[in-house]
């Protein structure tokens, strides 16, 4: 197959051709397209119930797509599992934060590694060397981890008692931690106030200078996103209505009446 | 130096406490019998909190795979070391009995793994009260199957497993039932608390409270839950071996949904997700079982003394049937989380984890 060879240099992290997802009557995402270069960051907005979610929901494989298809670094995920498909190098964050709460946050950074562990229930309940070398990696890692992004002093705490804007941190922290190629974000800032929101703007600045990692976010706050993103996409009713760079998408007659309505203008 | 050893120290002493007493038989047959059999509950209800506490699922066909692991180990136990007019002569020496004995007990462990397929399956696509009506399945279809297999003597159950307990005191005279019991317990738990204290383990808890974060995070959810159910299923067909040949007896009456929900009852006694809770409770539980044996007879003769119940009318100790599930009716009232919530011993008391080390 022609299409899944990698061109190194040029090769997108994430191409998605023709993708279509129908429940039942409703097409939720109807031809969708995009090409993510290696270290874009660009955005995906759209009006409430346009198909945002559902197509990430379709990249990190949740759903499997009614038609079309998507490309991680050229290679197809049809009919990859989530856990796969996270292995090729996709994370993300939801919406509503989902953490382990009853877990340390030192062990919800060591779990999302749990694809490149290495070993298996042998090792394990043998606590071979293999193991306690790997662990101490694993620990390692996650220690580091939590160190760039300040965390530390919470890795004993659980992820339920961290105020809201540090569990959405801890949330991003996690989903790097499988050393992602491609980091979706769903929302970051959903529930966040003011000083929050400046405060992610520069993490997610910084995460994309230090990890070498493309980011794709869906966002409803615009400025968060004007001030972020080179590339927006915008949709509705799961069909791309306009994209460009972030000028370009503000000043867009077709994003201006799919948010306000037809009789603003 | 004592905070590495001292775990090991201290089970060599109460392992060699324990035969010692076996042997010089200072105990009872009574009492030890009892004993085996808090040991056979530690592992139900320690492998049950796996699914139940630790995955946060809810099985309730646990008793089901003690069954396949009690008749796979006694027949197979049985054909190869004890003359039985279902298999006729033994088909190896007697004499291989003691050392062949763990072996036979594993295959019940491996047998009863198999059987926890059917509802590890299952447990990819369904989750809660969809998934406990199939364990409740699993636990019957087991049970029938058995009853309808008239060569091992169907309902009436099969027996003869004795006469392998008795061959193996033959080549050295020591009580060994017990010594199989506290190994396979320690085992057991040793297993379980290695398997959920690992990265690797983890990621069962991580299925409990988010299985959709879990997946997305690259844990194999399908798999993680395989190797949960098995190993669970695994052990309780351990237990179910060790049952069958401390008593001699198996049959498929007594690993039916009320043994079961005896399990339950234990892991939400001691608390989900604490293996210290499971062991406690386990104890705790077999003692109340047989304490009330001996508290309800003289309970009787008080209420007889001061006239409290009339002449003809005696309490039956069946009455602990009623007591103890009203005993888990309060607890659930007043304490819902179990004895020891979901941490673990070292957690309640700090101060000791610099006196052992247990992994």
């Amino acid at each position: 197959m022609a299409q899944t060879q990698v061109e190194t240099d040029n090769a997108p992290v994430l191409e998605i051709r023709g993708l279509t997802q129908r429940f039942g009557g409703l097409t939720a995402v109807n031809d969708f397209n995009v090409k993510l270069m290696p270290g874009e960051l660009s955005g995906l907005i759209g009006p409430n119930g346009a198909g945002k979610t559902t197509v990430f929901n379709l990249v990190s494989g949740f759903y499997q797509p009614s038609e079309g298809q998507i490309l991680i670094d050229g290679v197809p995920t049809a009919g990859l599992k989530p856990h796969k498909v996270t292995a090729l190098g996709v994370a993300r964050t939801f919406q509503n934060i989902r953490l382990w709460n009853d877990m340390t946050v030192l062990d919800n950074i060591r779990v999302a590694q749990h694809y490149r562990l290495g070993y298996g229930l042998f090792h394990a309940v043998a606590r071979s060397k293999h193991y306690q070398e790997r662990e101490q990696e694993i620990a390692q890692e996650a220690a580091e981890l939590l160190e760039v992004f300040d965390l530390q002093r919470f890795a004993n705490e659980f992820p339920k008692n961290l105020p809201y804007g540090t569990q959405r941190k801890l949330e991003i922290a996690r989903a790097l931690s499988s050393h992602p190629k491609l980091l979706l974000l769903d929302e970051p800032a959903a529930g966040l106030n003011s000083a929050d929101i400046k405060e992610l703007i520069r993490l997610v600045r910084w995460i994309h200078g230090k990890f070498d990692v493309t980011i794709w976010m869906i966002e409803h706050h615009m400025d968060v996103m004007m001030e972020l993103c080179t590339q927006i996409k915008v949709i509705d009713f799961g069909q791309t209505i306009a994209e460009g760079d972030p000028d370009k998408v503000r000043n867009d007659p077709a994003v201006m009446t799919a948010y306000l309505g037809d009789d603003v203008i | 130096m004592l905070q590495r050893y001292s775990v090991h120290l201290t089970l060599a002493l109460s392992g060699g406490l324990l035969v010692y007493l076996a042997d010089q038989e200072y105990l009872s047959l009574y009492t030890m019998s009892v004993l085996m059999f808090m040991g056979v509950n530690v592992i139900l209800s320690a492998s049950l909190n796996l699914v139940n506490g630790y995955m946060g699922e809810f099985s309730c066909g646990h008793a089901g795979f003690m069954c396949v692991g009690a008749y796979v180990s006694s027949l197979l136990g049985v054909w190869l070391f004890a003359k039985d007019k279902v298999f006729g002569a033994a088909l190896l020496n007697p004499e291989y009995a003691l050392y062949a004995f763990p072996f036979v007990i594993l295959a019940g462990g491996v047998a009863a793994a198999l059987a926890g397929l059917l509802v590890a399956v299952p447990s990819y696509k369904t989750r809660g009260d969809y998934l406990a009506i199939i364990t409740i399945a699993a636990n019957y279809i087991i049970i029938s199957a058995i009853e309808n297999i008239g060569a091992i003597g169907g309902s009436r159950g099969f027996m003869g497993m004795k006469r392998l307990v008795n061959s193996m005191e033959d080549i050295i005279e020591l009580p060994w039932m017990p010594i199989w019991v506290f190994i396979f317990t320690v085992f057991s738990i040793w297993l379980i608390r290695r398997y959920v204290s690992s990265t690797f383990g983890k990621g069962v808890s991580a299925i409990c409270q988010d299985e959709v974060a879990a997946e997305i995070m690259s844990v194999n959810t399908n798999k993680m839950k395989t190797i949960t159910f098995m190993l669970s299923s695994g052990l309780a067909g351990i237990a179910g071996g060790l049952f069958a040949y401390i008593l001699g007896y198996v049959n498929p009456g007594s690993f039916n949904i009320m043994k079961s929900t005896e399990v339950l009852v234990m892991v939400y006694l001691g608390g989900m997700g604490s293996l210290t809770g499971s062991v406690l409770s386990a104890i705790l539980f077999t003692f109340m079982l047989e304490g009330f044996r001996f508290i309800i007879p003289l309970a009787n003769d008080f209420a007889h003394q001061v006239h409290l119940i009339p002449d003809g009318y005696d309490i039956s100790p069946v009455w602990r049937w009623v007591l103890i599930p009203l005993l888990l009716i309060v607890l659930m009232q007043f304490r819902p989380e179990g004895i020891m919530g979901n941490r673990e011993l070292g957690d309640i008391f700090p101060r000791l984890k610099k006196f052992y080390r247990f992994k």
